[in-house]
């Protein structure tokens, strides 16, 4: 079986982000950028099922500008046969990277699709649930644990009310949680082995993938920031001052 | 003239609140507001959903497969009863996060996440980068809206006296085999529900310990508070994962946050924005924490914690 990951490069997480004066967008120049830590996780379940002998090939795929190779090379160190970079210059939309995904699976037939829940850039938490639609196959999103078997897998999910336990029939799309696994390290050998590792270039434009159905983005405002409060000095004087709010 | 359907969420034949929250956000919007609720025995709901103020209309679907809502069921129904209306809305939860993008997907249109505010019928504010940034999106004259709902930054709309008409429906739509309900794994709890608790207390790293975390849940019961905690404590599992508040966790809002033994990063305060006022106790002066608390008090949670609980009589 062979497993797609999606594999996306975004703003690192410890980078606090800040809005240009002007309204029209973040500030990125400079920016630290790192996988998206959601496709690690997915990366990762992709390799250890490939260690258990459940996957023969794991590929990462990444849809962005010309400069997205570099950090393919990364989710190659840490494992992954190959790599599909998918090549636009265009910002891409949950819809579209979902119309890209699926010519990629019908091109690719994987067993199974593993994306991030969330990439941490727009926190859209959309993709996965979009392909799975598209490609009418099953989706099972949020997953903290996941179980391969004949023709089917039985993932758990981190929903509001618990855990949901789905079994759905392959192929199918997973969505990772951040409790699935903890994504190994990247070791100096390996980073030399994916300099010989394949990355495949196709230009989104080439796919036949129909662009447009975007939202527009009008401008971008830092949040409201909440005021500095007082310190106390003790339980007294907390209890005193939640009294006076009336919030107790 | 706008028409918005709203998905209802529920669970064990209650309505979610979450759905009264999607309908002020809908009256913001402006149009007429039709509730769908889909379930094996929908009546009950479809009554609760009816006494929602500013609800025009609720359908009805009854069908043994809506026994569990799963996404890959409700979904071509969804996309089906969604003809006709402009808007289609459900709650940020992780109901809706797992089903609207589906939903869109089959309409051909691109999804809005996490509605936070209304500038027009097509024009919405929304939190990216963990709420660090605000982004105001348009969807394009020719598309359905389809947007899950912040609900953090919706009150829920109040119930009426007035009952809106409820209509049974069935609706023609290819239903997959390909996914099955297996289980699902709750903690049952007498507590307030986390997402919609008017308190809430949150434990962090520093309980060190599901043992330690008791005194969490003393202060909580004190205070008739719900129960929080940051990803380092679920991830440690002191506590279950449906209780990790933040930007991959829940957004709540309640009236009074308690922060116990967190730090403050940026991805737990995502969650907490909206929190009338936050009450930070953590032994580090310099948390990051203590930047947004109303309140903060420095000191070992140990000693404090139960202090407090005492305190409060
Ligand atoms: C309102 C709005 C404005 C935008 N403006 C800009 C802009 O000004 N500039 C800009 O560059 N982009 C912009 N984008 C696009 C944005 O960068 C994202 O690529 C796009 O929204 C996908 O959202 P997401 O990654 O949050 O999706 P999610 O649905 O959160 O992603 C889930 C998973 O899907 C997979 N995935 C998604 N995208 C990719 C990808 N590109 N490569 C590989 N895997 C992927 C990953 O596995 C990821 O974990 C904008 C998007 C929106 C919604
Ligand atoms: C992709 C991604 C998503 C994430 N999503 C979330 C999310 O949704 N929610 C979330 O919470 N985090 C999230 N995180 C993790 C986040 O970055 C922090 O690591 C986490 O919030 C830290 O938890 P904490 O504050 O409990 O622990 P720490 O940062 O370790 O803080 C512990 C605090 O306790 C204090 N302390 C220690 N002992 C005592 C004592 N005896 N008395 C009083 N105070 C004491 C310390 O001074 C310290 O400030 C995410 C991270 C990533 C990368």
């Amino acid at each position: 079986m062979k497993i797609l990951v999606g594999y996306k490069r975004v703003v690192d997480y410890n980078v606090r982000i800040q809005v240009k004066p002007d309204g029209s967008g973040v500030v990125s120049d400079g920016v630290k950028l790192s996988p998206n830590p959601f496709d690690e996780i997915a990366l990762e379940e992709a390799l250890r099922l490939r260690e258990k002998g459940v996957a023969s090939e794991v590929v990462v795929v990444g849809i962005g500008p010309t400069d997205l190779q570099a950090h393919l090379r990364n989710g190659l160190a840490m494992g992954a046969n190959r790599a599909i970079h998918v090549a636009t210059s265009d910002a891409v939309q949950p819809l579209t990277a979902a119309r890209v995904l699926l010519k990629l699976v019908q091109k690719e037939q994987p067993g199974l699709v593993i994306l991030g829940k969330q990439a941490i850039d727009d926190d859209c938490n959309q993709t996965g649930q979009m392909l799975a639609a598209l490609w009418d196959r099953p989706q099972a999103t949020f997953a903290s644990k996941v179980e391969i078997g004949e023709d089917k897998a039985r993932v758990t999910r981190e929903v509001d009310a618990g855990l949901e336990t789905l079994e759905v029939d392959l192929p199918a799309v997973i969505t990772t949680d951040l409790r699935l696994n903890e994504p190994r390290f990247i070791k100096l050998p390996d980073i030399m082995k994916a300099k010989s590792k394949p990355i495949e270039i196709l230009e989104l434009a080439s796919l036949g993938v129909e662009p447009g159905d975007h939202l527009k983005t009008l401008h971008y405002a830092p949040p409201p920031g909440r005021s500095k409060g007082v310190m106390v000095k003790d339980v007294a004087e907390l209890v005193a001052a939640l009294k006076s709010k009336g919030l107790v | 003239m706008n028409t918005i359907l709203i998905v209802a969420e529920h669970h064990a034949g209650q309505l979610n609140p979450a759905t009264a929250r999607c309908v002020s956000c809908a009256r913001k919007i402006g149009g007429e507001i039709t509730v769908a609720v889909l379930a094996d025995a929908p009546a009950a709901i479809a009554a609760q959903a009816a006494t929602l103020d500013g609800v025009g209309r609720v359908v009805a679907v009854a069908d043994t497969a809506h026994t569990q809502a799963l996404a890959a069921m409700y979904a071509p129904q969804i996309a089906v009863l969604a003809r006709g209306f402009t808007h289609v809305l459900a709650p940020s939860t992780t109901f809706g996060k797992d089903l609207l993008p589906r939903v869109a997907a089959l309409l051909g249109v691109a999804q809005v996440s996490d509605l936070m505010q209304v500038e027009g019928p097509r024009r919405f504010v929304r939190p990216i980068y963990a709420g660090n940034a605000l982004v105001t999106v348009e969807v394009p004259q020719e598309q359905t809206v389809v947007a899950t709902v912040r609900t953090a930054s919706w009150p829920e709309a109040a119930a009426g006296a007035q009952a809106a008409p409820v209509e049974t429906r069935s609706v023609d739509a290819a239903l997959p085999k390909h996914t099955r309900f297996v289980t699902l794994q709750s903690a049952k709890s007498e507590r307030p529900d986390l997402q919609s608790a008017g308190r809430v207390v949150s434990g962090g790293r520093a309980l060190g310990s599901s043992e330690n975390f008791r005194i969490i849940y003393q202060l909580a019961d004190k205070l008739g508070a719900a129960v929080g905690a940051s990803r380092a404590a679920v991830d440690a599992g002191y506590v279950p994962s449906d209780m990790q508040v933040g930007q991959t966790g829940k957004i709540i809002a309640p009236a009074l946050y308690v922060a116990v033994g967190i730090s403050g990063a940026i991805q737990h305060l995502t969650g907490i924005k909206d929190a009338g006022t936050i009450v930070a106790i953590n032994k580090d002066a310099e948390a990051p924490i203590f930047e947004v608390a109303d309140y903060g008090l420095v000191g070992d949670l140990f000693k404090l914690v139960p202090e407090l609980t005492q305190a409060l009589g």
